[in-house]
């Protein structure tokens, strides 16, 4: 009966920080590129920054990272979970780069002005080219589509943990209290006289 | 496979069943929230995809071309900026000085070889390049109005157009009943058709139809709506029909036009006053109101869209400086998202595009084909 130990508050911060956002592109995302409204102009220019935030905050992720790195899962998670839970935090991580690189780059490819807001504006990073723009046109509604489908399962994968094992992994993400919640059973968190961290 | 510890906890505890439906639930609505938004359980909006089918019906599909103004020409030249815009827009580009331009003249419709023809709507498409990169990108018709006011309007008087299959022809009865579900369009059609048709693109103005506001340095803003207005000597359109044959003779005369030498158009920005519609583009501005001379375009040189400069460019109207800003037209986010759409198609059809009507060859010999 080990306590579970939390995500460092800088990985945790980030996490809370970056999964409203990242959703919030997702559903802008789909949202304009099904639309001819007055929306659509509205919602392109919250996306491109939005986006661009993204990229930021993900590089800060990948370093913290390496300074906070995140705890081991409970020894009673089966190893193949284990990997699923690795393997799908890999393709987060690479997803959240990439996506923001790829709508910056085709923007780049088919020479938008890349606004932010008002006059700021990012340089192109790539050459002037439509058959490329094409590709990484169609490469970010793939690669959009796949990190639904990633953020589904992790937030399945979570609930699971949080609601029908109760191992203290979603708590090691989701609580902002205390060690209290991470115990590895709630018997264990009952009868605690661990007084909760401020 | 369920682990041992899963189906004795699911037989003794029925919490843990519900837990599980709750867990389904929630995925369930998130991925229904997402095809919502995506637009994939509302076969009735108006989305990119519908508004290009609408394409396809009334025109055929021509890869690799524009979906609209599908047959044109590349130009290059500049625009000599007066500074006279610069007091009511802090744009890089109403500066005093000069502007390198990057442009395209075009006829309306989505069939690129079709006969030129004095009726056809001509366009000219803008792109200035001024020093910093603040780009300002804009499309312009030789009509006086536009015919609809609605990406809707837009889209239903595309289907009403449609040729019917059965006869090749579009269906008066579905343009009778569009028109009279759409009274502003009768209207628009009306002054559309009583406009000066000239002998051809050199002497034709062209309108910006849609409104935006000027901004200016202290953050204040005004409707504009804007015009090129052509500098040579306008002709009237020789009534007679061009030479039979001659099916480009609109580009030709432009090329061999500008071969000669260069043309010339003053940019006129019209000033709106309160009660001037801005979120209505089949209604027009009243006479008399404030014009400004914002300096002149310049075009110099013709190319085929084949190797100009103007192909591998979506002249959204929504690509502004700061100093204009879209006005509440909604036309112009419509435009911005069916232009986004349509430049994707190209970009993604680019290798199996077969030549333009204008070729490269037939602009080297100066236009004449
Ligand atoms: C985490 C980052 C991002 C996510 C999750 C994301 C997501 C999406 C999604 C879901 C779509 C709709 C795809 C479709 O249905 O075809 C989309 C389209 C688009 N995205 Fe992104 N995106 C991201 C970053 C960016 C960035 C940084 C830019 C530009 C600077 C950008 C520019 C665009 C553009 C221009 C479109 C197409 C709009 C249209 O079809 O008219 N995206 N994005
Ligand atoms: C509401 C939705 C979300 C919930 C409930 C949630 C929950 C969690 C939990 C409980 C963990 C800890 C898992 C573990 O220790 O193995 C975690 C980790 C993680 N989450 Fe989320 N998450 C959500 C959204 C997202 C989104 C949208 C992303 C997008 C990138 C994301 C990316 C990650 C990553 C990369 C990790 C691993 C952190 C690391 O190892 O550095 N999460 N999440
Ligand atoms: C909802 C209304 C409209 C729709 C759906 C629409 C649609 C389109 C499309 C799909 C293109 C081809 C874009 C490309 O592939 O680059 C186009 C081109 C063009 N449109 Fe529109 N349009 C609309 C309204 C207008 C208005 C109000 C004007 C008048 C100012 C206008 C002027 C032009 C011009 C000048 C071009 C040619 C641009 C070029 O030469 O590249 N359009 N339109």
């Amino acid at each position: 009966m080990t306590a579970q130990p939390r995500f460092p508050a800088a990985s945790r911060l980030l996490h809370w920080l970056m999964a409203p956002m990242i959703i919030a592109m997702l559903f802008i995302g789909v949202g304009m590129a099904a639309s001819v409204s007055r929306h659509y102009d509205l919602l392109v220019s919250i996306h491109r920054p939005l986006g661009i935030a993204i990229l930021g905050l993900c590089v800060a992720r990948i370093v913290n990272r390496f300074i906070n790195p995140p705890p081991d899962l409970p020894d009673t998670v089966p190893s193949l979970q284990r990997f699923a839970a690795k393997a799908s935090h890999i393709a987060l991580y690479a997803l959240i780069l990439v996506m923001p690189l790829v709508g910056w780059g085709m923007l780049s490819a088919a020479r938008y002005p890349i606004v932010l807001y008002g006059p700021v504006q990012l340089p192109p990073i790539l050459p002037h080219d439509l058959t490329l723009y094409a590709w990484l046109r169609d490469l970010h509604s793939v690669l959009a589509y796949l990190l639904f489908a990633t953020f589904l399962a992790h937030f399945g994968a979570a609930l699971y943990h949080g609601l029908i094992r109760r191992d203290g992994v979603f708590g090691s993400m989701a609580s902002w209290k205390s060690m209290q919640f991470a115990r590895t059973n709630r018997a264990l968190i009952q009868n605690s006289t661990q007084t909760p961290e401020p | 496979m369920k682990p041992l510890w899963f189906k004795a906890a699911t037989a003794t505890n029925p919490g843990l069943l519900v837990r599980l439906g709750a867990i389904g639930a929630v995925m369930l609505s998130v991925t229904g929230a997402f095809a919502y938004t995506g637009g994939w359980l509302s076969p009735e909006r108006l989305t990119q995809d519908r508004m290009m089918a609408a394409f396809r019906d009334a025109n055929g599909t021509h890869v690799g071309f524009r979906r609209n103004h599908a047959k044109g020409v590349c130009v290059t030249g500049w625009f000599e900026s007066s500074g006279q815009a610069a007091a009511i827009s802090k744009a890089a580009v109403f500066k005093t000085g000069h502007v390198p331009v990057v442009g395209r003249f075009a006829l309306a419709g989505g069939t690129p070889f079709q006969p030129d023809a004095p009726n056809t709507v001509r366009s000219i498409a803008l792109r200035f390049l001024p020093p910093g990169g603040e780009e300002w990108r804009t499309g312009m018709n030789n009509i006086p109005v536009f015919p609809v006011n609605s990406a809707r309007g837009f889209y239903e008087q595309l289907l009403a157009f449609s040729p019917d299959p059965a006869t090749g022809k579009p269906d008066p009865a579905k343009i009778k009943a569009f028109l009279a579900a759409h009274p502003e369009t009768a209207r628009a059609l009306a002054l559309i058709k009583k406009r000066q048709i000239t002998s051809g693109f050199a002497d034709s103005s062209f309108n910006g139809l849609n409104a935006f506001r000027f901004v200016d340095a202290a953050g204040a803003s005004l409707p504009v709506r804007w015009s090129v207005v052509p500098v040579q000597p306008v002709a009237a359109d020789a009534a007679e029909q061009p030479e039979a044959g001659d099916e480009n003779y609109l580009f030709d005369d432009l090329i061999a036009q500008i071969a000669q030498h260069p043309r010339q158009w003053r940019l006129i920005v019209t000033i709106g006053q309160a009660g001037d519609s801005t979120d209505d583009a089949t209604q027009p501005w009243p006479e008399g109101r404030q014009q400004i001379g914002a300096g002149t375009v310049t075009i110099d040189q013709a190319s085929s869209e084949d190797s100009g400069r103007c192909t591998a460019i979506n002249y959204d109207p929504l690509v502004l400086p700061a100093g204009i800003e879209p006005s509440d037209d909604p036309l112009l986010s419509a435009r911005s998202a069916a232009y986004a759409r349509s430049f994707t198609l190209r970009a993604e059809e680019k290798h199996e595009k077969p030549p333009s009507a204008v070729t490269p060859e037939q602009v080297q010999v100066g236009g004449k084909s």
